[in-house]
C-alpha cells in the first residue's frame, strides 16, 4: 500500500455568517449577501480542492471544546439540524455527512498510543459543531468527501498557550503518522478566525457591511503579522509566537487547530497560499492553505 | 425586605449530567440527586410563578440573550461526557417574561435579545437543573445566557433587570444558578466510583464559599467574586458571574437562611446544590467596597482618558 499523506491543509475560519451570506438551500435564513472577499476567497479555494485527489478532509474545531482528552467523531452518518447558539438568527443549517470511521480509529489509537487521553464519540444523538459544517460547507459545498471531526482540548484554558503549543504538536504528528500508515490521501482543515473579539451588539442587517471593521488596530497589526509570515513560510515561527498572539489577541488559535495542522505538516517552511483576510463582527479572518506539492503551489493574493 | 421580594428562594447548582444521567456510578452523584429531588418537591410546593435560570454553559456574545421559544424540545447530548448518554427535553418557557425581562434589561442600558427558535440547543446545565427541578414542568421558566466579555457592573445590571421585570409582571420566581464552585474538571478518564475535588485547595475553598452561602452572606460572597475567580475558577471567561448575578437578583444583603443540601465531586470539580431564602436575619456588617451599579454605561475609554 502506498503510504498515506496529507495533500494540503488550510486555515478555514468558521464564522456562520458565511454560510449564511452564501443562501445554501441547508440554511434556513435569508441574506442580501455580505463578506465578498471571505466567500469569494473560499470559493476560489472550494476550487482548488475540486481539483485535488483527496479521500477525506480531518478538520479541528474548537467548537467542539473538550476538557477531558481529544474525541474524535465515531459513526458513520450524522444528519439533524444545526443551530448556532451564539447566531441562530443567521444559522439553522441541515446537514447530512459521512464520516471516515476507520481513519478517525486510527487517528484514536495513534494519539492514545503516544500518551494522549482519547475518546471516541459513539453517540448517534450528538450534534454536529457549526464550526465543522461552516468550513466544510465553504470548503466542499457539495459535502461529497467523508470527514472526521476532531475536538479541541482546552489546555490553554487548564494550563498555558505553551501547553497548548506542545499537546496540539504531539496530536499532529500523532495524527500524520495514522495518515500515512492509512495509506489514505487528506485534507486537513483547521477551523477558526484569527483575532476573535467580537462586538456585542450585532446591526439589525447583519450583513450591513458599512458596520463590518476589526475590533481595534492592535488586532489587525497582529494578524498582519502573522498572516506576513504564513506568506513567507515560516510557520515554525508562527507557532512559537502563538502563546503571545493567542493572548494579545485572544485569538481562535488557542483551541490548538494550527499549531496541530502545522505539526501534522511538519512545519512548512514554503509559501503559504492567502486567499483572503475580512472581519465578522470584529474578528480577524483568514483564508490560508498550504500546498506541499511545489507544482501545484500559487501566488494567489 | 424579605415580605417584599419577588423572589421565594434561590438555588445555586452544578451544570454537570451525572446526577441525571448516572446517578449510580457514585454515592456523591446520587447525593446531588436527591438534593435536586428534595428542591423538586419544595419548588412545587412554593407556588412560584416561574423558574429564572442563569446558566454559566449558555455563553452569549451579542448582547444577553434569552430564551423565549414556548416549548423548546431536542436530545440533547454533553460535548464530554457523551458517553453516559442522551439528554430528550421539553420545556415550558414563559415566552412573555422572556420579552419583559429582554425590554427591562435594555432600559438599564444593557443589549439583550431573546431567542425562540426551533432546534436551539439549550446548554448542558440548563438542561440538567430543569429536568431534575421541573420534570413535569409544573411552572414555566426562563433561561438566560452569560456574556463571555460581560462583567462585574454588566452582571450586577442584569440581576437588577430580572427583578424588575418580576416587579412588573407581579410574579413570584425561584431563581437557578447553575455553576460549579471549583471548576477544574480532571483531564483524564477517571473511574467514576473514585471520583473527589481536584485538589485539596479547590477543597478548602469550596468550604469556604459554602460557610458563606450557610450564612445567608450572598453579597459578602458577591464582594468576594473575584477573589473566587482568581483561586478556583479555570480563566474560560472574564470574571466568575453567577453569585453576581444571583445577588443582585435577590437583593444584594446577606439576610438569607442557608442550607447546604449537597456537596460532591463531579469529575473533579465542586458541584453544591445551595437553597438561600429570604429571612429577616442578617449576618455581619461587611463594609462592601465594589461600587454598586443601577445602569450600565459600556466600556469606559480609559485609554482614550487623560491623553495630552
Ligand atoms: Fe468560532
Amino acid at each position: 500500500m502506498e503510504k498515506g499523506r496529507i495533500v494540503l491543509g488550510c486555515l478555514a475560519p468558521h464564522p456562520p455568517h458565511l454560510v449564511y451570506a452564501e443562501n445554501p438551500e441547508q440554511n434556513e435564513p435569508f441574506s442580501e449577501g455580505g463578506w465578498e472577499t471571505l466567500r469569494w476567497g473560499y470559493n476560489k479555494l472550494a476550487r482548488k480542492l475540486k481539483n485535488i485527489d483527496y479521500d477525506v478532509m480531518v478538520i479541528f474545531t474548537p467548537h467542539w471544546a473538550t476538557y477531558i482528552g481529544t474525541h474524535f467523531l465515531g459513526l458513520p452518518k450524522f444528519n439533524s439540524l444545526s443551530v448556532d447558539p451564539i447566531f441562530p438568527n443567521i444559522f439553522r443549517y441541515k446537514y447530512d455527512l459521512t464520516v471516515d470511521v476507520e481513519l478517525a480509529e486510527a487517528m484514536e489509537k495513534s494519539a492514545s498510543d503516544s500518551g494522549i487521553i482519547t475518546k471516541m464519540m459513539r453517540n448517534p444523538d450528538f450534534r454536529i459543531d457549526y464550526g465543522t459544517i461552516t468550513s466544510c460547507h465553504m470548503l466542499n459545498p457539495d459535502w461529497d468527501k467523508p470527514i472526521v471531526t476532531i475536538s479541541s482540548n482546552r489546555n490553554a484554558h487548564y494550563y498555558s498557550g505553551e501547553v497548548m503549543n506542545e499537546q496540539a504538536t504531539a496530536l499532529g504528528e500523532a495524527c500524520l503518522k495514522a495518515i500515512e500508515e492509512s495509506g489514505k490521501k487528506v485534507v486537513l482543515v483547521s477551523s477558526h478566525s484569527l483575532s476573535h473579539r467580537h462586538f456585542v451588539t450585532e446591526s439589525p442587517l447583519p450583513e450591513d457591511m458599512s458596520r463590518e471593521h476589526i475590533y481595534n488596530h492592535s488586532q489587525y497589526v497582529w494578524d498582519m503579522k502573522m498572516v506576513g509570515m504564513m506568506r513567507d513560510g515560516k510557520m515554525r515561527e508562527v507557532v512559537d509566537i502563538m502563546p503571545e498572539y493567542t493572548e494579545q489577541t485572544i485569538a481562535e488559535t488557542e483551541a490548538g487547530g494550527l499549531t496541530w495542522m502545522m505539526a501534522a505538516m511538519n512545519f512548512p517552511q514554503y509559501p503559504a497560499e492567502i486567499y483572503g483576510y475580512q472581519s465578522v463582527i470584529g474578528t480577524g479572518n483568514a483564508i490560508v492553505a498550504w500546498d506541499p506539492n511545489s507544482e501545484t503551489r500559487e501566488i494567489v493574493l | 425586605m424579605s415580605t417584599k421580594s419577588n423572589i421565594l428562594f434561590g438555588i445555586y447548582c452544578p451544570p454537570h449530567p451525572q446526577p441525571l444521567l448516572a446517578p449510580e456510578l457514585n454515592q456523591g452523584y446520587g447525593n446531588l440527586r436527591s438534593a435536586y429531588d428534595t428542591l423538586k418537591t419544595r419548588i412545587e410546593e412554593s407556588g412560584a410563578d416561574i423558574i429564572l435560570v442563569y446558566s454559566t454553559t449558555w455563553p452569549s456574545i451579542v448582547g444577553h440573550q434569552i430564551q423565549a421559544h414556548p416549548e423548546p424540545e431536542w436530545t440533547h447530548v454533553d460535548d464530554d461526557f457523551h458517553f453516559l448518554g442522551s439528554m430528550p427535553y421539553k420545556f415550558k418557557i414563559d415566552s412573555d417574561f422572556s420579552n419583559e425581562y429582554m425590554e427591562a434589561a435594555k432600559k438599564r442600558g444593557l443589549h439583550s435579545r431573546t431567542v425562540a427558535y426551533d432546534g436551539f440547543p439549550i446548554d448542558t446545565g440548563s438542561i440538567v437543573a430543569l429536568s431534575l427541578l421541573n420534570p413535569d414542568n409544573k411552572i414555566p421558566a426562563c433561561i438566560i445566557s452569560s456574556n463571555m466579555y460581560s462583567n462585574r457592573s454588566e452582571t450586577i445590571v442584569l440581576g437588577k433587570a430580572a427583578n424588575d421585570a418580576l416587579s412588573t409582571q407581579g410574579k413570584k420566581a425561584v431563581v437557578v444558578v447553575v455553576a460549579s464552585l471549583s471548576n477544574r474538571m480532571f483531564t483524564e478518564h477517571i473511574n467514576p466510583s473514585e471520583d473527589r475535588i481536584h485538589s485539596p485547595k479547590d477543597d478548602e475553598w469550596n468550604r469556604k464559599i459554602l460557610e458563606f452561602f450557610k450564612d445567608g452572606r450572598l453579597e459578602d460572597l458577591s464582594q468576594l467574586s473575584r477573589d473566587i475567580h482568581g483561586q478556583i475558577r479555570i480563566q474560560k471567561v472574564a470574571a466568575y458571574k453567577p453569585v453576581w448575578w444571583m445577588a443582585a437578583t435577590m437583593g444584594q444583603h446577606n439576610n438569607y437562611d442557608g442550607e447546604i443540601l449537597a456537596y460532591e465531586a463531579l469529575h473533579g470539580s465542586g458541584g453544591a446544590i445551595i437553597q438561600l431564602t429570604p429571612s429577616d436575619g442578617s449576618v455581619g456588617d461587611k463594609e462592601f467596597d465594589e461600587d454598586d451599579v443601577e445602569y450600565y454605561q459600556g466600556d469606559r475609554n480609559v485609554l482614550g482618558q487623560g491623553a495630552l
